[in-house]
Parts: C-alpha cells; structure tokens; sequence
C-alpha cells in the first residue's frame, strides 16, 4: 500500500494512502468521537457530524469519517472550532432525543451518550420543537422507540447486509422522517423475522429486544417450579458483560449465576439438541430411505423459519418437522421431568436464555403448545440474562464454577455445544447418522469441512462407506435464498441443508451481548471482524473437551428412549417434539 | 394483498419491465404508476418490489419523500399552491388558506365528492408571475385571495356542464 505523510497537532506520522481522516487518526492512536464506531459499510453517511476536525486549507470543518487522508494534510482535532463544533452536533441530536437515560435498557452501551460524555455536550443546550415518535412493542421479539432514534440508519443497512431484506427504511422526510418497517407497521404486522440484528447494531435504545424479566421474576415469586434452560452460544458470549475478553466460555460460572438468581433447575439445552439430532438424523434416514421430500432443511433456527413461512412456503415441505432444541426439552420438562418429579405441567414454568430475540416470537406460537400449555414460558436473551445477574448483585468473576444440574435430562454431548455456531447442527447430525448407517463411530468424530463462523454458503459431500451425501450451510437469508432458490427451480444437489437466520449462526445472534469498540478497550481494532471466530472457537473447544461426542452416546438421552419415547420418531416423540408450519402475509390486514 | 385486480397487476409489471435495463429504476416506475393510476397504495408498491427487488421499505420511504407520489387516490382536479419563496412573500399562504377554506379541505387532502386535491408545492419555477397556483397543467399567474372563489367555480361549473 502507497503511504501518505500527514501532520496530527503538528506532529508527523506517515498511513496508508486511502484511509478516512478517522482510520488514520485511530492508526496514529487518536480516536476521534463518532457514532460510526460501527464503520463496516452500514453507516457511511458523514451526516452526523460528530466526529468533525480542521484540516488546513480546508472550506469549514470536515467530517473526518468520510474525508480521505492526502498528502501533507495537516489535521487538527484538539482546534477549539472543531471541539466545539462536536459538541454542538451531539447537543442538537440530544434536543431531539427521548430523556429517559436512566431507564434506558440501553443505557451503559448507548454509544450517544457515550460521545455526549467525550464531547461535553449537555442536555437541554437547544429547546426546540419535538418531532412526532412512534413506539411499537406489539412484536414479542422487537421494541422500536423512534425517540431515541438518530436516524443513522444502521439497521437499515445491516438488514438489506444479513438478509437482502430491508424491513426498515426511512420515511418521510426533513424533520418528519423517521425509522420504521413500510407503513409505520409493526414489525408483527410486517414480513419481519424478528432476528434482531438491527438491534446488535443500534447506537442508542431506539430499537431493543421485548424484555420478559419482569414475567421471570413473577414466576420466581410465584411459587411454580421455575426451570431455566440455556442454549449453547450463550456461554461463549455472556463474558463480555462482565469484562471477559471476547471468546471466553464462562460456562461454569454462569450456571453458578443461575443457581443464585433461585432457579429450581439449571439445565443445558444440549440435552435437548442431542434429542434434536437423534429426530432429525432419523427423520433425515427415513426420507433417504422413503423416498421422502429432499433436501431436507434444519429446523432449530426461529428467524429462519419465520422467512421460509413469510418467502418460502411453497418449500414447507423440505422442512424438518422437528421442534427447535430449547422447545423440545421444554416439552420435555413439562412431560417426562414433570411425571418424574410428580408435578403437573401448568405448575412448571420454563424460562430459556436464548442469543436470540426470535425464540421470543416463536415460543408463542400455536403450533408449540402441548394441550394448551406452552412448552417454553419465557426467553431472555443473553444480555437480559446478564441484566439479571447485575441486578442481583453478583459479582461474576468471583464465582466458582460450578456443573449443571443432571437428574434425568442433565448430560449431553459435545454434538449439543456445536449448535451455535454455522455448520454445527450439521455436524452434530452427520456424527449420528453415520453411526446409524454404519453401526460404527465416525473416525475422526469431526466433520471440519462443514464448519465456518460467518455468513455464506459452505457445501460437502460425505462418504458415508458407500452412501454419498451431499450437503449444504448457510446463515444469512441473503445465502439461505440462494439455496432456496435452486429447490424451487428444481436444481438442487443436496440431500441436507442446514439454514440459520443470523450471519455466523447463533454465536452472532441478534440476542447475544452488543460488539462496540468503544466500550471494548482492551481488544484489538479488528474486533468486528473476528469475534465471530472467537466465539465459535470457544464452542469448538468445548466440544473437543467433551468425553461424549455424539448425540446417540449420550446416556439421559438413551434413557430417555428407552424409559418414555420408545424410540426416535415414534408416535410419542411426534406429539411431543415435533411441529408443523404455515405459510404467512407479509404485509397482512391491519384492523 | 390480494386486492389488485389481475390487468392492474399487468400494467404494473409492464411499467416495471420498462425499465428494467436502468441503473436505477425506482423514480421512473413511481412516476408512470403515479400518472397511470393517481396514487401508490402499499399493495403497489409489493408488485414493484417483487419485480426490481427493492425492499417495501425502501420504496414506501421514496413514496413519503416525494411530495409528488401519493398514497392515496388524488381528485380529478389537483391544486398545487406554490409556497416557493417568491410567490410566499407575495402571499400565497393567504392564497392556499383560501383554497382551504372554501373547499374545506387541508393542503395534502382530497375532497370527499374526488373532485379536488390541495396540495402545497415548494417552488416551481414560475417566479416572475408569483403568487402561482398550477391545476393539473394549467397555471394561473399572480393568483389573489379574492380570485380564489372565481377559479373553483370555474370547474365546478364545467364539471356541472359535462354532467
């Protein structure tokens, strides 16, 4: 790369020619407010003006975010016109902006007031008149609160990157506009997936998950038999709310969390991932061998599912019948634990701790109700789950790690951990199969050719001593289409397709704790590229620590079919664990 | 959706189809479909984003922006009140108030028989005749609070006449 030589408070430096004003000045080791921390080509609009410096020569102030180094420029960001000039950019946003920050779920990763603290911008500089706000909280998944909007549009940006969707745009115009899914709809009303990315990317609190810890306390208080579950990804994530570095698994401190907060149980969705694989790789043998509607596609993923039903239902049929993990073993807590423990079904209540706002949609379906009763009663996301801690006044780190519970249902496998990652679910199922279609372990245990941790579409044909399966992974819906598209035309060469609605898998769920370099000083500028494998990493490693690494040698699982089931797919595994999907209006009637 | 009947669902993917070779599509489509058929309803806009892959959003975010794309159906005559600088400083804003007040109506509404619209333009380009009002082509130079009453009448009374 050319270099360039520029000046910064008069002192010389030499960069890379082609960087931004903003690049460069962080290479030098200044970092200048902005609100496009967030810099990955999802907001590149300059239109905030925080971040504004002097550049000799230059007509007024520029906005270093967008402004190109040269040669010889000389730039100044400590000159009293451009610290002022910051300040008063923050200022006018802030006359603008909902005042609630102490409420404000948002509020210690607001990156708005985070640049009002580094540009002293106060509150109430400029009386001046409010525009018009909406507030919708009609979906179970989604919060939109247009007051604390700053129309940056990096939701906008990052629904068209993940998805090719575009739910949100603006609307209207001038000091009218406003943020919103087409209508002013909800995003209930709307072909939403609830995925929650927009809500990874939010700088304030504009758009937030629907929090439910105000139902989980009720039900702790309640006297039920409050049972929480917690999915795979969720471990290698929740250590950045508590200063672990990006990639840290915590897993035995966070179920001593759990424990503290008055849980009855604390139990590890793996087991109900290991049963997941032991219906789906059967189901997945039963079309093989039937004749059955191939390819077949993974079912665990809620956001995923809500785009097939909204896009894709003339494709229902490829997809697994099989209830996403955390749905099967609330089902199964509120049926197999219950009978064991002698309580009934209404009297357990099932919290799940999800990366992910869809499971919140998804738990109120219909179709995942047993005799009425949902199996899953509440889902906090990752970073409720650490709200919950904070507040309880438990110091994390200081905690001893402790195991999860493990009566009936506790074990699992290292098949389980893999989930939450791209590529994981169909590692775990290929384990099994193999070992059905064989009798025999897989060699080496790991299928690495299906792994990854970001979006794209990853493809392997597995020999199976004679059987060949040719399979597919994507994450993503603008992947996922790709091969959606090709069933439809009839082109498809896979027999098993694995399908998660966010980029990376649940790892990078629009549930798991927000990845700010701002609020995260200690790791290197390109956090945004690589937390994604960090956090994979960290579930990878737990499976390799694991002595039991395929689902079917899990032994609660074995007991489970042997003392309740009968066996995979049997007509009790089909009540229980399996569910069924409609096609969806987009843009449905609104009363 | 649902609601569209099948030749307007043609027409509109015939106007799509016009421009499917241009970079950017969107504002030449929105165009035809506002002259074609007055308004962009929601349904609409489904059609043009299935047909050019632009998102709902995207597309319902133009349709709020331009003053001249609507949502729903305008009248048969559309009033357009110049509130440009030149012809607001000669008193257009009395002038539109009038329009208000005698048809009843706000600026950015229809009249309930669909024989007006009102709607308040930011300038366009007749400055030299200001205060100007435009009525679906026509323009009427240096309009005042007083001829106000007489221009209404006039198509009120040849809608009468064609009747």
């Amino acid at each position: 790369m050319a270099k360039v030589n520029i000046k910064i408070e008069g002192v010389d430096y030499q960069v890379e020619s082609g960087l931004t004003i903003l690049e460069a000045a962080k290479a030098c080791g200044y970092e200048i407010p902005s609100l496009c921390t967030f810099n990955h080509g999802e907001c590149n609009q300059g239109s905030c003006r925080v971040c504004l410096v002097e550049v000799k020569g230059a007509r007024g102030l520029v906005a270093s975010c967008v402004y190109p180094v040269s040669e010889g420029m000389e730039i100044s960001i400590s000159a009293p016109k451009a610290v002022e000039a910051r300040r008063r950019s923050v200022e006018l946003m802030l006359s603008n902006h909902s005042k609630d920050c102490q409420q404000c779920e948002k509020n210690g990763k607001c990156e708005l007031l985070y640049v009002a603290q580094v540009t002293g911008a106060q509150e109430g500089k400029y009386e001046g008149v409010q525009s018009e706000h909406y507030f919708d909280e009609i979906a179970p998944g989604l919060v939109r609160d247009t007051s604390k909007c700053i129309l940056c549009g990096r939701c906008i940006e990052r629904c068209k990157n993940a998805h090719g969707m575009g739910i949100l745009g603006f609307e209207n115009r001038g000091f009218k506009t406003f943020v919103s899914p087409a209508e002013n709809r909800s995003f209930a009303d709307s072909p939403c997936i609830q995925c929650g990315q927009c809500v990874n990317v939010c700088p304030t609190g504009a758009l937030m998950e629907h929090s439910e810890i105000a139902k989980v306390d009720a039900a702790l208080a309640s006297g039920k038999h409050v049972v929480i579950q917690t999915a795979p990804a969720v471990r290698a994530a929740i250590g950045e709310e508590f200063g672990y570095p990006v990639g840290t698994a915590v897993t035995g401190k966070m179920i001593a969390a759990q424990r503290r907060l008055g849980f009855e149980r604390v139990y590890d969705v793996n087991f109900g991932a290991d049963v997941t694989i032991m219906e789906e790789g059967t189901e997945l043998l039963g079309r093989l061998k039937n004749g059955g509607v191939l390819p077949m596609i993974t079912s665990c993923s809620p956001g995923w599912i809500n785009y097939a039903e909204y896009n894709y239902s003339d494709l229902i049929p490829h997809l697994s019948t099989c209830k996403s993990p955390h749905e099967m073993q609330g089902a199964l807590i509120k049926s197999y634990w219950a009978e064991t423990m002698g309580y009934k079904p209404e009297d357990v209540f099932v919290v799940s701790v999800m990366p992910c706002v869809a499971k919140k949609f998804e738990k109120e379906r219909e179709q995942l109700k047993v005799n009425g009763i949902p199996d899953v009663d509440a889902v906090l996301t990752t970073r409720e789950l650490a709200r919950m801690i904070k507040r309880a006044g438990i110091i994390f780190n200081r905690l001893p790690d402790e195991e999860w519970d493990s009566d009936i249902m506790g074990a699992y496998s290292g098949a389980g951990v893999i989930f939450g990652v791209t590529g994981g679910v169909m590692e775990a199922a290929l384990r099994t199969v193999y070992h059905v279609l064989t009798g025999e372990e897989y060699g080496k245990i790991e299928f690495t050719e299906v792994r990854g941790h970001d979006a794209g579409i990853r493809e392997a044909s597995i020999d199976i001593k004679g059987t060949t399966v040719n399979v597919a992974i994507a994450s993503g819906m603008k992947s996922a289409k790709v091969l959606l598209d090709q069933i439809r035309a009839g082109e498809s060469k896979y027999q098993f397709i694995e399908i998660m609605g966010c980029p990376g898998g649940c790892i990078n769920g629009g549930g798991q704790p927000y990845v700010r370099p701002v609020f995260l000083p200690d790791e290197d500028d390109d956090i945004l590229d690589t937390y994604k494998e960090k956090r994979a990493k960290a579930l990878y490693s737990e499976d390799e620590r694991q002595s039991v690494r395929q689902s079917h040698n899990n032994p609660d699982v074995k007991a489970l079919y042997e003392k309740f089931l009968g066996e995979p797919n049997s007509h009790k595994a089909h009540e229980l664990l399996h569910t069924s999907y409609a096609a969806r209006e987009g843009f449905n009637e609104v009363k | 959706m649902g609601k569209l009947q099948a030749d307007a669902v043609r027409t509109i993917k015939e106007i799509c189809g016009r421009y499917k070779d241009e970079r950017t599509p969107l504002m030449m489509i929105l165009s035809d479909i506002q002259k074609e058929y007055g308004y962009i309803p929601l349904e609409v806009q489904e059609i043009v984003s299935e047909e050019t892959g632009i998102s709902v959003a995207e597309i319902y975010g133009v349709v709020t922006f331009y003053s001249f794309f609507s949502l729903t159906p305008k009248g048969k005559y559309v009033i357009g009140c110049c509130l440009g600088t030149a012809c607001y400083v000669k008193g257009a804003q009395q002038v539109i108030d009038k329009f208000s007040e005698i048809l009843h109506i706000k600026p950015g509404e229809t009249t309930e028989d669909g024989m007006f619209t009102l709607d308040a333009l930011r300038c366009i380009g007749a400055c030299g005749i200001a205060p100007a009002v435009s009525i679906s082509g026509t323009v009427y130079p240096k309009v005042t609070v007083d001829k106000v009453a007489t221009i209404v009448e006039e198509y009120r009374a040849k809608e009468g006449a064609a009747s």
